[in-house]
């Protein structure tokens, strides 16, 4: 069920809008930004709200990258894998990062603390290699600064 | 030499808020076209002054304004829509202004806006950049504040919303009919053009969708004039241009420098050249989706008729190098991976065949690669060429593909022959994406 918070937010989306399902992406948006993803029941749930079929909600959220139909951890690292960064060794960062944590990409650690996903580009090529977690951007990285980054996020 | 986009920029600090915006003259070519100018004026002086969409097309803005419909038969809402989407890998260009000075963008938005007489305005922003995501959000509210957005903005009659829309991470957002089925709460499919979004864009109305540089140069050139901007560039080309370089040289960066500049004073006197130890092999001009080019072509001008004879393209401005001691191979491997995955899916020959090759350049650089697979390499660069395609996306991808297996071509020829990578520390295969 849709919290009274998360109705809110979504019917200011579709006021924008010429129709409910225009304001798809954005209710899928409030939803994970909930819940940390978008389950299928809550996928089903926006569907009802903006008046789509979820075969069809679900053939949209399954396009965007950023949108997860699978739990993800409390932190999500997005590791830059694009041509600057490959340029400037980011898979020695992958490398750690997966040996670090004991996950590969599209994986969470046990504990339940990080997801690791590939990205494309960050935006930041002239200070790769480069990695985001949750909503903070890390540059010029380097193998020895991953300890006390990752040391942030509990 | 002047510099007008990026003047109040101030690496690691706060962007100017709208008072202080407003000290240095910001928003006085709002005031100046609300008092003095007809929309067509507008739209007049923007073609007369050349400026280029700064997105990689390099089509002159005011000549693609000049298609949509005026007038009071015309449909309505019209809308404006800044593409901030910069998903073209080693493109970092439009950070710097998003991030450095939103008001300026607000601006240049308004002017646009005023130009095609559209009523609704988007900003569509990247995910990632939440700095601008920040900024952006606090400089649309002072700007409604100040009545420069809203109903009758300035008592002129002219009403304008603007609304800042997030992405959700798809590089075909990039690509202008995409980014409106985005918009739209649909899949990011490109669109058959016509009807061109100029006639028939967001929700089926009129629209314009410009790149965030291309925006940011309109309050100067309305307040200095065409003449003015054309004389800022070093060429034909008119204007400054952000400028960037990543990848192993001295000082990678993001400048403001004259369209035009070359790319030899880009790569040695802004980036410092090379790093110690490294040489410089080639570089691609405008992102992931552009030719190589290589030693001869160094002292080109960056402007997009140069780039374009030299047979490549100046796309974003923003140059990745290849040194001498990363693999051509794994180069383009990693680009062909970004463009396979990005792939709408929408279209058969960019659907099948960039996965195709990814697989092809995989075993390449894995040392498994067959003499035949360069002739196979070779026809996907005419098939998934210009005009084989729904959209720009693989033709894209095939720029520094064909390039690579011209001014390369003996490095994938010693990774068959070898069978194995010679970049690789050992014989065994070190994964590359």
């Amino acid at each position: 069920m849709l919290t009274a918070e998360e109705k809110h937010q979504i019917d200011h989306e579709i006021s924008l809008v010429p129709s409910p399902k225009n304001a798809c992406i954005e209710a899928l948006k409030i939803v994970q930004q909930s819940h940390g993803w978008v389950s299928d029941e809550s996928l089903k749930d926006v569907a009802e709200y903006v008046g789509m079929s979820t075969a069809e909600l679900d053939s949209v959220a399954t396009f965007y990258n950023l949108i997860f139909r699978r739990p993800v951890g409390r932190h999500v690292i997005l590791l830059c894998d694009s041509i600057s960064c490959y340029v400037m060794g980011y898979e020695d960062i992958r490398n750690q990062l997966f040996e670090k944590l004991h996950i590969q990409y599209g994986q969470t650690t046990a504990d339940g603390r990080f997801t690791i996903l590939p990205n494309c580009c960050l935006g930041t090529c002239d200070c790769a290699p480069a990695l985001m977690i949750d909503h903070d951007l890390y540059r010029n990285l380097t193998v020895e600064q991953l300890d006390e980054i990752l040391s942030k996020y509990t | 030499m002047e510099k007008p986009l990026t003047q109040y920029i101030v690496p690691g600090r706060k962007p100017l808020n709208l008072k202080e915006y407003e000290k240095v003259g910001g928003y006085a070519s709002v005031r100046k076209i609300l008092k003095e100018m007809a929309p067509q004026e507008v739209q007049a002086l923007v073609k007369e002054s050349n400026l280029k969409g700064r997105g990689g097309a390099g089509f002159n803005t005011g000549l693609k304004w000049s298609f949509v419909p005026m007038g009071p038969e015309a449909a309505q809402p019209k809308y404006l829509v800044a593409n901030a989407d910069e998903m073209e890998p080693g493109t970092f260009k439009d950070r710097l202004l998003l991030e450095g000075n939103p008001h300026q963008l607000i601006e240049g938005m308004i002017v646009a806006a005023y130009a095609i007489q559209a009523s609704i305005s988007y900003v569509f922003l990247r995910w990632a950049y939440k700095v601008a995501a920040r900024e952006i959000t606090q400089a649309i509210q002072e700007a409604y504040e100040a009545g420069y957005l809203g109903k009758n903005i300035l008592g002129s009659g002219f009403d304008l919303e603007m609304h800042l829309h997030t992405g959700v991470g798809r590089y075909m957002c990039g690509e202008e009919t995409a980014l409106l089925n985005a918009l739209e709460g649909k899949r990011a499919n490109p669109r058959a053009k016509p009807p061109f979004p100029q006639v028939s864009g967001l929700f089926g109305k009129p629209t314009i969708v410009n790149n965030v540089e291309t925006l940011c140069c309109l309050p100067h050139i309305i307040n200095n004039g065409a003449e003015w901007f054309k004389k800022l560039g070093l060429t034909e080309d008119a204007g400054t241009k952000l400028y960037g370089v990543s990848g192993r040289v001295k000082t990678p960066g993001c400048w403001e420098l004259p369209m035009g500049t070359t790319i030899r004073e880009l790569l040695e006197e802004h980036a410092g050249g090379m790093q110690d130890g490294y040489l410089f092999r080639g570089l691609l001009p405008g992102g992931a989706s552009t030719d190589f080019l290589v030693e001869e072509h160094l002292d080109l001008p960056m402007d997009y008729p140069s780039i374009q004879v030299a047979g490549s393209r100046m796309g974003t401005g923003t140059m990745i190098i290849l040194d001498d001691q990363t693999c051509p191979v794994g180069f383009t491997l990693n680009l062909q991976h970004f463009f396979a995955q990005e792939s709408c899916g929408f279209c058969t020959p960019c659907r099948e065949g960039l996965p195709w090759v990814e697989k092809i350049l995989l075993a390449i650089d894995k040392g498994e690669g067959k003499p035949e697979h360069l002739l196979t390499l070779d026809f996907h660069t005419k098939y998934l060429g210009p005009g084989n395609t729904f959209c720009a996306l693989a033709p894209g991808a095939m720029e520094p593909l064909q390039s690579a297996l011209k001014y390369f071509r003996e490095d994938f020829e010693r990774h068959i022959h070898e069978h194995h990578c010679p970049w690789s520390k050992s014989k065994a295969w070190q994964p590359s994406i």
